[in-house]
């Protein structure tokens, strides 16, 4: 591991994000100040700070899901640098159909839609075709353990660790490079947490507390 | 590479209605495979920016360039009228709100969607009705009801016909005002799912005009939030309802349930 940021696979430098709330008197929210962070290929980060610290809005950052006022975001796309903050939305969705995945706490889901169809989605709109697509969709929810007989149902009135692992499944499936997950575990239940781990690729651990 | 150059460029677009703004000063670039949302409240502007895009209200000013399937970048608004009707039934296509206003409710269903076929010059009638039928078909119409006339189907069936008479002469970019609106919510999540994936399977670009922000989060990439006639907001669509800047985004998004 060089440690200088110039073969990290995600950059973070001096990351700024601020929340105005307009319909609350114009509140200023500072959550980020100044974020500092480098992951190298094959690596995993844990972020470990309290609830409340801006470990999700950090994520959401890098996605570019949340717009930082200051600092850069430098993920390798395609063998070239490109900075997230200033990115154009075009080259953001280039970087999210092949570089960048993200799984959130919550499934969002067009109703009715069978979980197998729900999985295979980024695939697709990658431009892989619908019966590989089909394939790794349904490796994926095997190993995560979702019973084939629930496959053809709308994962909305799953439990939430269901909904959870079908959200993980949708996340996988991409094969980014870089995979974003927030608290992907916080609605397991115990038996399940505990094989949390092998359920994740395999890759080196390290803790790191933010600043 | 194709993806390099917009398939629509607007630049300026205004039109007043008299003294009143219809819209002010709107640009926008759209690209191949991408579906743009138009959010704000009624009277925002939102389908006077749609009828200036594609050709169907003259605005005061501004410029709107299209590109063609042979890679010929044209100018919307200055093309010869057959021109503009010819491009119309060919490379684009319309949903309107109210399925009727779309339909042909004097012709079968088979018909609606056969005579588009007709008017860029398929004569077979084999063909014409076998391309009618699978495209009922695609939008889940029975296909026993290919004889129907329009008005014996639901509001929702006729959503339904209205798509497949649109996409089945294989448009590039697809306009649609209000393409859920007034249909009952179960049947809205359906069409959804439908929309979704054709737009994903013909690689379609569109630009979707809603009131409904939950709409734009399942169906676009891009959103403009447009209030009196102007873009006070853009971005990706997560962006802008997760993280709205402008005052009026946060109110419109604060305002909902669950968008």
């Amino acid at each position: 591991m060089s440690g200088d940021g110039h073969d990290a696979a995600l950059l973070v430098e001096g990351l700024h994000k601020t929340f105005t709330l307009h319909t609350q008197g114009g509140i200023q929210l500072p959550v980020l100040r100044g974020v500092d962070l480098a992951v190298y290929p094959g690596e995993c980060v844990a972020l470990t700070d309290p609830s409340g610290s801006g470990k999700s809005t950090l994520l959401r950052a890098v996605y570019a899901n949340y717009r930082p006022q200051r600092g850069r975001i430098v993920v390798s796309h395609d063998g070239r640098p490109v900075d997230m903050v200033v990115a154009a939305p075009r080259e953001l969705l280039a970087v999210r159909r092949r570089t960048i995945g993200y799984v959130s706490q919550f499934l969002r889901v067009i109703p009715r839609v069978p979980t197998l169809e729900v999985v295979i989605d980024p695939l697709r709109a990658f431009g892989v075709d619908r019966d590989t697509a089909l394939t790794r969709g349904r490796a994926l929810l095997a190993r995560l353990r979702i019973p084939e007989r629930l496959w053809s149902l709308s994962p909305v009135t799953f439990s939430g660790g269901e909904q959870q692992r079908v959200n993980l499944a949708r996340g996988f499936i991409g094969g980014h490079p870089i995979l974003l997950l927030d608290e992907p575990t916080a609605r397991w239940r115990g038996a399940w947490r505990s094989s949390a781990p092998s359920t994740t690729p395999r890759c080196a651990r390290r803790w790191r507390r933010g600043p | 590479m194709d993806g390099d150059v917009p398939l629509l460029r607007a630049r300026g677009v205004t039109r007043y209605y008299g003294s009143r703004v219809g819209c002010r000063d709107v640009g926008l670039d759209l690209w191949p495979g991408e579906v743009l949302g138009v959010v704000g409240e009624s009277g925002s502007g939102k389908t006077t920016l749609l009828g200036c895009l594609s050709g169907r209200l003259e605005p005061s000013a501004g410029t709107v360039e299209f590109r063609q399937r042979d890679g010929r970048v044209v100018d919307v608004l200055r093309m010869p009228e057959p021109a503009l009707r010819k491009l119309a039934r060919t490379d684009w296509g319309i949903v309107h709100q109210n399925p009727r206003d779309g339909l042909r409710l004097g012709v079968t269903a088979g018909a609606n969607v056969g005579e588009r076929l007709m008017a860029l010059g398929a004569r077979h009638y084999g063909q014409i009705r076998s391309a009618a039928v699978d495209w009922l078909g695609r939008v889940e119409i029975d296909r026993e009801r290919v004889d129907d006339w329009p008005e014996t189907f639901s509001s929702g069936m006729q959503q339904r016909l209205q798509i497949a008479r649109t996409l089945v002469t294989e448009p590039r970019l697809v306009f649609m005002d209000e393409p859920t609106g007034g249909l009952d919510v179960s049947v809205q999540a359906r069409l959804l799912d439908l929309l979704r994936r054709l737009v994903t399977d013909l690689g379609l670009s569109a630009i979707i005009v809603t009131h409904d922000l939950a709409v734009t989060r399942l169906l676009a990439h891009r959103l403009l939030v447009m209030r009196g006639g102007e873009v006070v907001e853009s971005g990706l669509t997560d962006q802008v309802l997760d993280d709205p800047q402008h005052p009026y985004t946060q109110l419109l998004v604060s305002s909902v349930l669950q968008p």
